[in-house]
């Protein structure tokens, strides 16, 4: 096992995961540069500083990581006591952005939470996702063997969905992270399966039906025009390209220009503007161009790499506690670079999701270092035998 | 607890194969867009890319029939600020507004401005543009370009035309040979983003621009010059509004000068001549533009007067209905219909031939001999010489011939046309029809383009046009040859009488309409040598003052200018023969 090392600092015999510890840290830098190349452009034009996105990007990841460190250093039993404070925070947050001024809209959606001065703001979601994996981790374990009756499972249900329902109104994309979280902790929790596998094989099939069953819902008025138009863009983006099709097919153009071993860093063509959000959601078609297919597989293995060490630490857990928090942190980062490299190929409808460590976003990167945490913690309470 | 986690192990190595399953999907969706889709969506990207930035092709020169540039380009320079590059904001302001005289406050806006590009001055010189250049200073950026350029700055202002912002011809020649002229853009590719700026360093395709063909032309710079002077100063004189002059090679229909005096400055055609402003009262400056624009020579119409009756007689002769000899009594007036003519010597000319009532210009005698050929002989003439269509000059813009229809034309209107009113044409269509009749019977087609010349490849195309067959017989252009030198020689218009040369010629003043206003036009065609006519000009002056009789002050201008260019074309004085004609009557 790489990285894998004894400690010997305050208390032996203790694990820490270097090796999680130094994915994380590539992974960030590797993000800025991917940032900077991606929006050096944009940052340019718009900022006059070819550098903007990446200098902010790099001042908020250098902070977080200082809090992760610090974070992972205290016993992540501390934090179960806060699970339920962050529970409610999450509701307040959520309704201050929805219903008050403080909420500040961007693209047309309230997803950011000001906080006092304007450059200070936040989207709750990112909090909601990081309470709701500590909550759910303190209900499961306490629960304990319960969970596997009706009404245990209903209540972790009912504690979850009305956050996610506030989060959808916004938020589709984050409404269905969260949901995945909460599947991904249930799924590990219970004994029984196939209810999970059902939902699995209902959703695989929905996609598959979608553009059939898309007009008659259309017309049902179940579903919306513009909908209905995402499900025509995935299944056609060159057709599409003037209704909504434009992100999508100049994504596929980076992806496709990239060929084996891409056009080398900082060469892309469709970061120019042409890749809306280039530096964004959108990032990984950039890395896609410049790095080819070679980089991006890289790219995807060190995600695996990294839920690879999540297993691990999941599976020496000291408790369930421990256990269940890092799953539900490793169903939240492998969601979103499952959904976010499926939306960049066009391998489902596109929806909104960034690229854990590599996409711009300050309350991203801070919430992920804040989970890293919590992971780095759980695996600092492994006692190593020997 | 302990068999709960090993449950739960098992359960989470299952969502971590699940998961990496899935992303291991995704790469193979990624494999399969990034190489087997490559091509088709690489191609799209590369089209998306492209720009076509085009290259302006040189367009070609206008020349005169001896190899002088009358219309050139010159390399001018379009300065402009990229607001990322500027390193030194305060030197670039302080240098342009130094180079290009311009002033501190448009240019700091200018240069602060964030925009991927913005233009201070366009049009500069290129000298000045090479000392902004050689400067070297950051952001700044000199550009190239072809502007026209009149080197005789108003010479044939109306001939030649100008050009308009994207070099394209508006008006005379620059737009009638547009097609020869302009040449074809070439283009350069090169890649750009999705603000359609290039991108620097990026590989360029490129597709050289092909210049456009040289124009030359019949026009002769010295004899345009020599006309012009000559029409400025009688209609300075005469303190005229305007005077024309076309000088043509009657053999072949080749304008050798057209001049519409005041010209206007080719280099600055947007500029009204002094003046206009005044007299155009509530005219758009559009419409002042497009007047001062006109070519009078063959955009407007006149009548005539005294001039047509080279026609009128020409036809007369053709048809046998009257001779040189044949008499003819002047009381003065002619009564035809219900309506008295007057002649224009009140008290009559009296008894006189058929040439000496040519050569006093006698109405009554003209209209003696229309009435002999009547309205259907008279009218087919009219058509057989070419008068009711329009002579087909290399110009845009000819205006086509007023005339009656033939079954409106009752005995009052065959009479005044005979002699030249209530009709009219244009003073091209009177001079065309002119040479025709005296060049031994040929209808011309007049032409200012000779050929089109690739300067490349030397390739010449011809733009002659074809002769338009016989109009006349020989014999019939003999005598009007005849009867013409007569008028110069004898009769009213002997001011254009040059020692040595045999010239011939008629005199004309039309009255403007309304005829109440007394306003003329006076004017003189004139050509020589009266038995071989080798050039043919006619001179018309727009309301002048005073004295407004053509054969007093048209006559002379067209001798003056007679006399200098017979011999600069070289055609020899003939002086015995010459005073030989004169003795006769």
């Amino acid at each position: 096992m790489p990285g894998t090392e004894k400690k010997k600092k305050k208390k032996p015999h203790r694990f820490y995961d270097y090796s999680l510890l130094f994915t994380i840290i590539f992974l960030t830098v590797f993000g800025l540069i991917m940032i900077y190349s991606a929006s050096s452009y944009k940052a340019q034009l718009d900022y006059g500083n070819p550098a903007y996105f990446m200098i902010r990007q790099g001042v908020i990841a250098a902070f977080s990581f200082v809090a992760m460190y610090i974070v992972s250093k205290i016993d992540y039993h501390v934090y179960a006591r806060f699970a339920m404070l962050g529970y409610i925070l999450s509701y307040v947050t959520l309704l201050l952005t929805m219903f008050t001024p403080l909420g500040v809209a961007s693209h047309g959606k309230k997803r950011w939470l000001r906080l006092g001065v304007s450059f200070l703001q936040f989207q709750p979601t990112e909090l909601v996702k990081i309470s709701l994996i500590l909550l759910l981790a303190v209900m499961i374990s306490k629960l304990g063997p319960r969970i596997n009756q009706l009404r245990a499972a209903g209540l972790i249900i009912g504690m979850s969905l009305p956050l996610a329902l506030l989060v959808t109104a916004n938020n589709l994309s984050s409404g269905i992270i969260i949901c995945g979280i909460v599947f991904v902790m249930l799924f590990v929790a219970c004994k029984i399966k196939w209810p999970f596998f059902a939902c699995v094989g209902a959703g695989v099939g929905l996609l598959a039906v979608a553009p059939y069953v898309g007009h008659i819902m259309v017309n049902l008025h179940i579903l919306k025009d513009y909908q209905l138009g995402r499900i025509n863009v995935w299944v056609n983006p060159v057709q599409y390209a003037r209704s909504g099709g434009y992100q999508v097919l100049q994504g596929l153009y980076a992806i496709g220009s990239g060929g084996l071993f891409g056009k080398g860093l900082g060469e892309s063509l469709q970061k120019l503007g042409f890749v809306p959000e280039a530096q964004n959601d959108m990032i990984f078609s950039i890395i896609c161009e410049e790095l080819g297919l070679f980089g991006a597989v890289s790219l995807i293995l060190v995600f695996m790499f990294m839920i690879y060490r999540f297993m691990v630490i999941a599976g020496n857990a000291p408790d369930l506690l421990g256990a269940m928090l890092v799953v539900g942190v490793m169903g939240h980062i492998a969601i979103q670079v499952i959904l976010n490299i499926a939306v960049v190929t066009n391998t489902i409808p596109n929806t909104g999701v960034t690229l854990p460590f590599i996409s711009y976003g300050g309350t991203s990167v801070m919430f992920l270092m804040l989970e890293m945490g919590l992971v780095l913690s759980v695996s600092n309470q492994i006692k190593l035998e020997q | 607890m302990n068999r709960n986690q090993t449950h739960h192990r098992g359960r989470t190595v299952f969502l971590c194969a699940a998961l990496c399953l899935c992303m291991a999907g995704l790469a193979g969706r990624l494999f399969f867009l990034m190489i087997y889709r490559a091509d088709y969506y690489s191609e799209m990207a590369e089209d998306l890319h492209q720009r076509e930035r085009t290259i302006k092709a040189a367009r070609g020169r206008i020349l005169d029939r001896n190899g002088v540039v009358i219309a050139d380009n010159r390399t001018v320079c379009t300065i402009s600020v990229v607001h990322n590059q500027i390193q030194d904001p305060e030197e670039v302001i302080r240098v342009l507004c130094e180079e290009l005289e311009l002033d501190e406050e448009t240019v700091r806006k200018k240069v602060e401005t964030y925009s991927a590009r913005e233009i201070i001055k366009t049009n500069v010189d290129k000298e000045k543009g090479d000392a902004i250049r050689v400067r070297r200073l950051a952001g700044v950026k000199v550009d190239e370009d072809y502007k026209r350029y009149y080197p005789y700055d108003s010479l044939a202002s109306r001939v030649l035309g100008f050009t308009g912002g994207d070099n394209q011809g508006i008006i005379g020649l620059e737009v009638q040979y547009e097609k020869y002229l302009k040449g074809t853009d070439g283009t350069i590719l090169t890649l750009s983003d999705a603000a359609g700026v290039e991108i620097e360093n990026a590989a360029e395709d490129r597709v050289e621009p092909v210049a456009g063909k040289d124009l030359i032309t019949s026009l002769d710079v010295n004899i345009q010059k020599y006309a012009e002077q000559a029409a400025t100063q009688v209609m300075e004189q005469k303190n005229a509004l305007s005077v024309s002059v076309i000088v043509m090679n009657p053999e072949n229909g080749e304008i050798l000068a057209m001049v519409n005096v005041p010209e206007f400055n080719l280099n600055d055609p947007f500029t009204l001549l002094p003046g206009m402003q005044a007299e155009g009262g509530g005219v758009s400056g559009q419409d002042l533009l497009n007047q001062m624009w006109r070519n009078k020579c063959i955009n407007d119409t006149y009548e005539p007067g005294s001039t047509f009756k080279i026609i009128t007689a020409a036809a007369g002769l053709e048809a046998g209905v009257v001779g040189l000899e044949d008499t003819f009594s002047c009381p003065g007036f002619c009564i035809v219909g219900d309506r008295k003519i007057r002649c224009h010597k009140v008290g009559g000319h009296g008894f006189e031939t058929f040439l000496q009532g040519m050569m006093n210009s006698c109405n009554p005698v003209l209209i003696d001999v229309g009435q002999r050929l009547g309205v259907d002989q008279y009218y087919q003439y009219f058509a057989q010489f070419g008068l009711l269509g329009k002579t087909g000059i290399d110009l845009p813009g000819e205006a086509a011939t007023i005339m009656h229809r033939k079954e409106n034309m009752g005995p009052v209107e065959l009479a005044t046309v005979s002699f030249g009113q209530s009709f009219q044409i244009t003073p091209l269509q009177l001079i065309t029809t002119a040479a025709s009749i005296v060049n031994g019977g040929v209808r011309v087609t007049p032409h200012i383009g000779l050929r089109a010349v690739d300067r490349e490849t030397g390739g010449i195309r011809s733009l002659e046009p074809d002769s338009q067959g016989r109009i006349l017989s020989e014999e019939t252009s003999r005598e009007m040859q005849f009867i013409l030198e007569q008028v110069v020689a004898e009769g009213s218009g002997k001011n254009a009488r040059i020692e040595g040369y045999r010239i011939g010629g008629k005199t004309a003043t039309s009255e403007k309409l309304p005829r109440s206003r007394k306003k003329y036009i006076s004017s003189f065609l004139g050509f020589a040598p009266a038995d071989d006519p080798q050039v043919i000009a006619l001179i018309t002056i727009d309301e002048p003052e005073g004295v407004y009789y053509g054969g007093t002050i048209a006559a002379p201008v067209i001798g003056d200018i007679f006399e200098n260019i017979l011999p600069y074309l070289g055609i020899e004085k003939t002086a015995a023969i010459s005073e030989e004609h004169s003795g006769e009557p």
